[in-house]
This record gives C-alpha cells, sequence and structure tokens, in this order.
C-alpha cells in the first residue's frame, strides 16, 4: 500500500520545512521561498512565516503538500536482527556460554573530541536509564576517550587481547570520519587482527548499513543502548565460539 | 549585578573549602614556580616579536626552543639565549628573526650574558609587544565604557573551519543579539604543539586559532559594534599545549575572553598535569595583564559525569579555578567561573536542581562574571524538545541572574549550527530576558525547599572533597579521577617531555616584565 505524510488526514501529504534565504525578508523572499517549495515538488506551498534575520538573510516556515507516495513493503532496510537482551541476561550469556571474561576496548578516534556516544555506552551511569558496559559482570572495559588514534587504538586491543573494539564517532563534518574508521580496518588487517575482533561503530549518524559498508561487523545509531551492544557483541563472540 | 542571601548557604563552611583551595593551590604553585614548558618559553618569544614560519611552515618559536633544547639549555630559559644572540651577531629582533629563519643565524652558541644585561636587551622590545597590549586593553575599556556592558551577555559559537565564512557568520550572529563570539578550533588543536600560522580556510569541526584569523575577526567584529552600537567580545581558546602562546595572540590582536581551565586539558584531552599546570599559571598571568576574561570548564565535568550525583565536583573545580585565578592575579571581574544545565529532564524536579547550583554559584562568587553552558547530554535529534529544553536553561539563567550566556541550540547533537538555528536561539533567550526580566530580584525560596536543601548538600559534598584534595593533593586527586571520573597520571598524557625544572640562574624577561605592569 502506498502512503503519503499525514498532517491531519489520511495522505493528505502535508510536510513541513524551513531554510534560510541569503535574501532580505519581505514580499520578494516570499515569492523565492514559495518558488523553491514547487521545485521541491510541494503543491500549494504556504510560506506561514518570514522572519528577518539581518540585512541579508531571512528565514522561511513552509507547509505544503507533496504528490510523492512510497510503498513501505517495497523498501529494504539493513538493521541487526538481534533482540536485545536485558543486562542480568547477557550476564548469564556470559557466564554459560563463554565463561570467561568480555573484553571491551571503546574509544572516540581520529580527531573526533566528542566522547558522549562512547560514554553513554561504556561508563558505569551509561545513558536514560540504561547502564553502561562498566557495570556488566564478568565484562572487561577500557575505555580510551576521545582523539585516540587508530595506531594506539590497536596497540591497546592487542595488549588487552580485547574481543570487542568500539569506535565512536560523533562530529562528521566534511566526512572526515568516514577515511578514519577504513583506516582502522586496514590497520586491523595489516596487523592480522580483523578476525580476532568483533568490531563495532557507534555515534549519532551511524547506520548499521554505513558500519557494513565500510568493513565493521555492526553499527548503532540512535537509541541504541549498552545492552543493545552487548547483546550483538556476546551473541556473535557465542556463535563464532561454537562454530570453532 | 545585585547578588542576595537566598539559599542561608553557611558561610562558614564557603570559608572551609577557600580555605582548602588555598592549600591545594600553594602546594602546586610551589611544583609551578620551579618549572618551566617549551610553551611558555615559546610565548616569551612571542611577547619580544618573534614570529612567522620557516619555508617549512614550522613556527619560528618553535624552531629557537627546539634550537635552545638540543644546544643549550634551556632550564636556564630562552630569554638570555635571545639576548645573547642579538648582542653577539648584532642585528636588531626582526632582522635576526629573518636571518634565522633563514638558517643563516642560531639562537646557541653565543657567550651566555649575565641576566641584568639580558634583561636591559630585551626590554625594548617586549615593551614594543606590552605597549599594544595596553593600548589594547584601554581600545576595549573605552568601547565597554561608550556602549555599556549587559548584566547578562549572550554568547554564541561559529564554526565554519573557513575564517572568512565565519567573519559572515560572527557579524549575522552579532547583529541577531549576540554579545559574546567565540570562533571554535579545529578538532584537534588544543594537541598540536605550535600554533598554525596566517589565516586558514580549512578546518574540521571549527576554525585553526591563529594570530592572524584572530586580527580577521576582531577587525570584522569592531565593524559590527559600530553598527549594531554594542561593544562584540570575541572568544578563544588558551587551552592544550599551546596554552599560554594562545593567550599571548589574544593579549595582542584584543580577544575578550579565553577559555583558560586549570584542569580541562588534563582531563579532557589527557595532556600531562605536570604541563598543564605550569601552562595556565603563565597564560593566566597573561589574561590578567591584558583585561581578558577568562571561562573555566566546569561545564564538561557534566557531560561525562551525572549532573545530579557529581554536582558537587562542579563546585569544588569552581574553588579551585577561583585560587589558580587568584595565584595569577585575575581579580574576580575577570574569573568567569563555569557550570552547565546538564540534568537528565526526565528526572523529577531537576530544573530545581538546576536552579540550586546555579544560584549556589552566583552567591558563592557573586562578583565572577559565571558561565553557564546550555545542555547538550540530553539532546537527541528531536530538534522540538530540544528547543523546549533551551527555553527552560533560558528561564534558569535569568531566574538565577547568570552573566555569560552560551545559548544552546536546537540543532545540539546533528550539525554545526545552520545561520537560523543561532537566529531562533538568540529569539528564545530575549524572550526569555523579557517575559521574566525582574525575576532574579522577585524570587526567593522555601527556607526548607527542595532548591535549599540541595544547595547545602551540594556545597557540604564539596567542602569534603577539597578537604580529601587537600589532605593530600591535586596530582593525587587527578589520579585518582576525583573529577569527570577519568584518571590520570602524572607521568602519563601528552606535552610532558616539553616539562623544564628551572635553573637556580633562571629568567623569563616576559614574566618579569607581566609582574612590573601589574603593580
Amino acid at each position: 500500500m502506498n502512503i503519503r505524510p499525514y498532517g491531519d488526514t489520511s495522505n493528505d501529504g502535508k510536510v513541513q520545512l524551513s531554510f534560510t534565504l541569503p535574501v532580505k525578508a519581505g514580499a520578494k523572499g516570499i515569492e523565492c521561498a514559495k518558488e523553491f517549495a514547487r521545485q521541491m515538488g510541494m503543491i500549494d506551498p504556504n510560506v506561514v512565516h518570514c522572519e528577518p534575520m539581518g540585512e541579508v538573510f531571512s528565514m522561511y516556515v513552509v507547509y505544503g503538500r507533496t504528490p510523492f507516495l512510497v510503498d513501505p513493503d517495497r523498501i529494504a532496510v539493513s538493521e541487526l536482527e538481534t533482540p536485545a537482551l536485558s543486562m542480568e541476561e547477557v550476564e548469564r550469556l556470559i557466564e554459560e556460554k563463554l565463561g570467561r571474561d568480555v573484553v571491551f576496548v571503546g574509544a572516540s578516534t581520529g580527531t573526533d573530541a566528542h566522547t558522549v556516544g562512547i560514554d553513554a555506552i561504556m561508563n558505569m551511569k551509561g545513558y536514560a536509564g540504561h547502564y553502561g558496559l562498566e557495570r556488566y559482570r564478568h565484562v572487561k572495559t577500557c575505555n580510551m576517550g576521545s582523539q585516540v588514534s587508530n595506531e594506539a587504538f590497536v596497540k591497546k586491543a592487542r595488549e588487552l587481547k580485547a574481543d570487542v573494539l568500539l569506535v565512536s564517532q560523533t562530529v562528521t563534518q566534511k566526512d572526515v570520519h568516514l577515511a578514519n574508521m577504513v583506516e582502522l580496518v586496514e590497520l586491523l588487517e595489516a596487523e592480522k587482527m580483523r578476525d580476532d575482533v568483533i568490531l563495532i561503530a557507534g555515534g549519532a549518524r551511524i547506520t548499521h548499513e554505513l558500519a557494513k559498508e565500510l568493513g565493521y561487523d555492526a553499527g548503532f545509531g540512535p537509541k541504541k543502548y549498552a545492552e543493545d551492544v552487548a547483546t550483538y557483541a556476546v551473541l556473535e563472540l557465542i556463535r563464532r565460539k561454537d562454530r570453532g | 549585578m545585585r547578588t542576595y542571601d537566598k539559599l542561608n548557604l553557611d558561610r562558614k563552611k564557603i570559608a572551609e573549602c577557600r580555605a582548602y583551595a588555598k592549600r591545594i593551590g600553594e602546594t602546586t604553585q610551589t611544583f609551578i614556580d620551579a618549572h618551566t614548558t617549551v610553551a611558555v618559553e615559546r610565548t616569551v618569544l612571542r611577547l619580544c616579536g618573534v614570529d612567522g614560519i620557516d619555508r617549512f611552515d614550522v613556527p619560528i618559536p618553535n624552531l629557537m626552543v627546539d634550537d635552545v633544547n638540543r644546544h643549550g639549555d634551556l632550564s636556564r630559559g630562552v630569554s638570555v639565549y635571545l639576548a645573547s644572540a642579538l648582542k653577539a651577531i648584532g642585528l636588531d629582533l626582526d632582522a635576526f628573526v629573518s636571518a634565522f629563519a633563514d638558517g643563516k643565524a642560531t639562537l646557541c652558541g653565543h657567550p651566555l650574558l649575565g641576566n641584568d644585561e639580558a634583561r636591559r636587551i630585551l626590554k625594548p622590545y617586549l615593551d614594543r609587544k606590552f605597549a599594544r597590549i595596553d593600548e589594547n586593553r584601554a581600545t576595549r575599556d573605552a568601547y565597554v565604557r561608550r556602549f555599556g556592558k549587559r548584566d547578562c551577555e549572550i554568547y554564541l559559537i561559529v564554526a565554519t573551519g573557513n575564517i572568512y565564512e565565519d567573519v559572515v557568520q560572527a557579524q549575522a550572529a552579532a547583529e541577531a543579539g549576540a554579545d559574546i563570539i567565540a570562533v571554535i578550533r579545529s578538532t584537534g588543536q588544543s594537541l598540536l604543539d605550535f600554533v598554525p600560522y596566517g589565516a586558514t580556510t580549512e578546518g574540521f569541526g571549527g576554525t585553526f586559532a591563529t594570530q592572524e584569523n584572530f586580527r580577521i575577526m576582531r577587525k570584522a567584529l569592531d565593524e559590527t559594534s559600530e553598527k549594531v552600537g554594542r561593544y562584540i567580545k570575541l572568544v578563544n581558546y588558551a587551552s592544550g599545549l599551546c596554552m599560554p602562546e594562545i593567550a599571548a595572540m589574544g593579549a595582542l590582536e584584543r580577544l575578550d575572553v579565553m577559555l583558560n581551565d586549570s584542569m580541562y586539558g588534563i582531563i579532557f584531552r589527557d595532556i600531562n598535569m605536570r604541563r598543564t599546570l605550569v601552562d595556565q599559571h603563565f597564560s593566566r598571568s597573561l589574561n590578567a595583564y591584558a583585561g581578558i576574561v577568562i571561562n573555566t570548564g566546569e561545564d564538561n565535568y557534566l557531560t561525562t559525569s551525572d549532573a545530579v550525583d557529581k554536582a558537587h565536583t562542579v563546585l569544588a573545580s569552581q574553588f579551585i579555578n577561583e585560587r589558580f585565578a587568584i595565584q595569577a592575579g585575575l581579580p574576580p571581574e575577570q574569573t568567569g567561573l563555569g557550570h552547565a544545565f546538564e540534568i537528565d529532564p526526565a528526572i523529577g524536579n531537576g530544573f530545581l536542581y538546576e536552579i540550586a547550583q546555579a544560584e549556589m554559584a552566583r552567591e558563592i562568587f557573586p562578583d565572577c562574571p559565571l558561565k553557564y553552558m546550555p545542555p547538550t547530554k540530553h539532546s537527541t535529534g528531536n530538534i522540538f524538545q530540544t528547543h523546549a529544553m533551551d527555553t527552560l536553561f533560558n528561564t534558569a539563567t535569568t531566574m538565577t541572574g547568570q552573566s555569560i550566556h552560551l545559548l544552546g541550540m536546537m540543532t545540539e547533537a546533528i550539525h554545526t549550527p545552520f545561520l537560523a538555528d543561532r537566529h531562533l536561539a538568540v529569539e528564545n533567550a530575549k524572550m526569555v530576558q523579557t517575559t521574566m526580566g525582574a525575576i532574579y530580584d522577585e524570587l526567593r525560596f522555601a527556607p526548607d525547599g527542595i532548591v535549599v536543601k540541595r544547595a547545602h548538600q551540594v556545597l557540604e559534598e564539596a567542602r569534603a572533597m577539597l578537604e580529601k584534595i587537600a589532605g593530600t593533593s591535586l596530582f593525587d586527586a587527578l589520579e585518582r579521577g576525583d573529577f569527570a571520573d577519568i584518571r590520570r597520571s602524572r607521568d602519563g598524557g601528552k606535552g610532558l617531555e616539553g616539562v623544564v625544572a628551572k635553573h637556580p640562574d633562571y629568567m623569563n624577561a616576559a614574566f618579569e616584565r607581566l609582574r612590573e605592569g601589574r603593580r
């Protein structure tokens, strides 16, 4: 079945849009905004607000209808199928199936100075009520913080005999993170360590699909917590162990 | 700004905190006074007028300090080497710098002068640069006299990577209502052990701090100041491995505010603690001289640790930062202590805890321009929710009389702000300032209520923490992970190799000049 955005009636196709134009606010700016909306495919664009921003810029809020349709059945997504177990379930699984500690090494690598993502997953406190990996029994963690070079990261992974590597990327300006993430994969391969670790990427703009494309085992984006990462990693370790 | 006694805080306890902070500061100062660093020495050179790069883009101050490190004895300080070279070669400073850059002159290998003669030789050069700093200070004072100053200044960040694009955004932000503009630095600059040179148009997540970029932005903001009838202040970051050098550049180019925390680099950038503690003292002394307001970085603790459980670490750190500021000669009006609104909005009465913390800081540091940072940790991609949270933050700011108000962006956690994001943020802040303009003077708290109790609890926890640190040392506290739950070893981190114990005959002509100037 085809769908459109839902404003207040089924399939009315109503969307909202806001943007800034490098023109002075006024009648001409409003017409420019409308024309942009039309070129974007909006039907009957309605500029509900024109905000002057200094002498050379203005911001617009536009409502309108979109003629486009999407069939959800034909949209494919690559999402991790792993169910998220609770912290206690993960702990039990490690105890029963692995019988040893699982070592996670994480860092915000490259030039990225943000630790909010890796902290949310690894630190004791976790995020939004989801405890971090540090709190898990049978889990050993090392959170290296931010701006960690790939070389230092791999060295630490080797030193601690890491099972799982967590790479966090928050700032993604000019796609600098992509090259850096690929470089890590290449480095692990050169060091013959790639098959010995589960390599996971995370961050606000990371998807599982993107991570796979870059040569990672999995990727976790927004609304994923420590238990999602832990469940995936532990089940994967068990799978690899069973496979021998 | 008037302050009140709304929380009935225990004055004795506050005095106790200050006494512990004093003990911590003085113990650390003994170490600081006995050491110099490569960054401090490079700063001395800059303040004498050494600038520029060689044909491989290496800054001359770096080359000169490396030269002394290799062929001389840096524990004597670079001042005496520079003076000796000038005298032996018989060139004036500018001519010597270009000869040195071309490899035609060396800093070492000349007969070393006595300290007195070295002071005498460097004096005219230092006088020249310090005259410029004095003039900048006078210009700023004149602007502020002419245009006045708001009790609560709106602080916005620009960060495009390209200084010329930054100018467009900074001017737009100032016209929208910003009083203070920060040009965020390129990611990773704090770990560079040199300062890049010239105007730059490429950066990641920010723009390189260079002296030329400072000059370009200051000039643009002066134009905007005239246009909008407000003096627009400029901020950069005297932090990282080049802390004092950036402070010198800021003093020379009339920056008005510098992020300049005594511990931030140690905790969040893994810079060696000895290095940072020595560097922060010289950089703060410079900021004090230049009339630059420093901002401290306590807000960062709460992006890593929990804002409810670890609120006292913010207060304890504010006492320590205040102490180091005093030791560097910074008056309270130039000591912008930091904190943040980072409590999870899902926590019951979280807003009341925020009010308690902000009001407490206001009352304990009544003469400091407190810098209040917006929510970031609990900002998701839901821009509508984030905008609502920013309104709460703006409300807390106005309710507690904060001084420097860094605005939250609805697109926090998504991208560097769009032009419109900043505009909407200013609009939000102004709306709150207008609609509850007098609330700070009107507001009182229930004597046994949540806000008062919370403030008392946090003060007591901070007191206990400071007592513990004073019982050992700041070095031990940093090794224990007392701040932001991050442990740093005194021999670890970046930049330790640049720390040098001073020779008994060590001489720093620029620092002496600072001291004289202060008297």
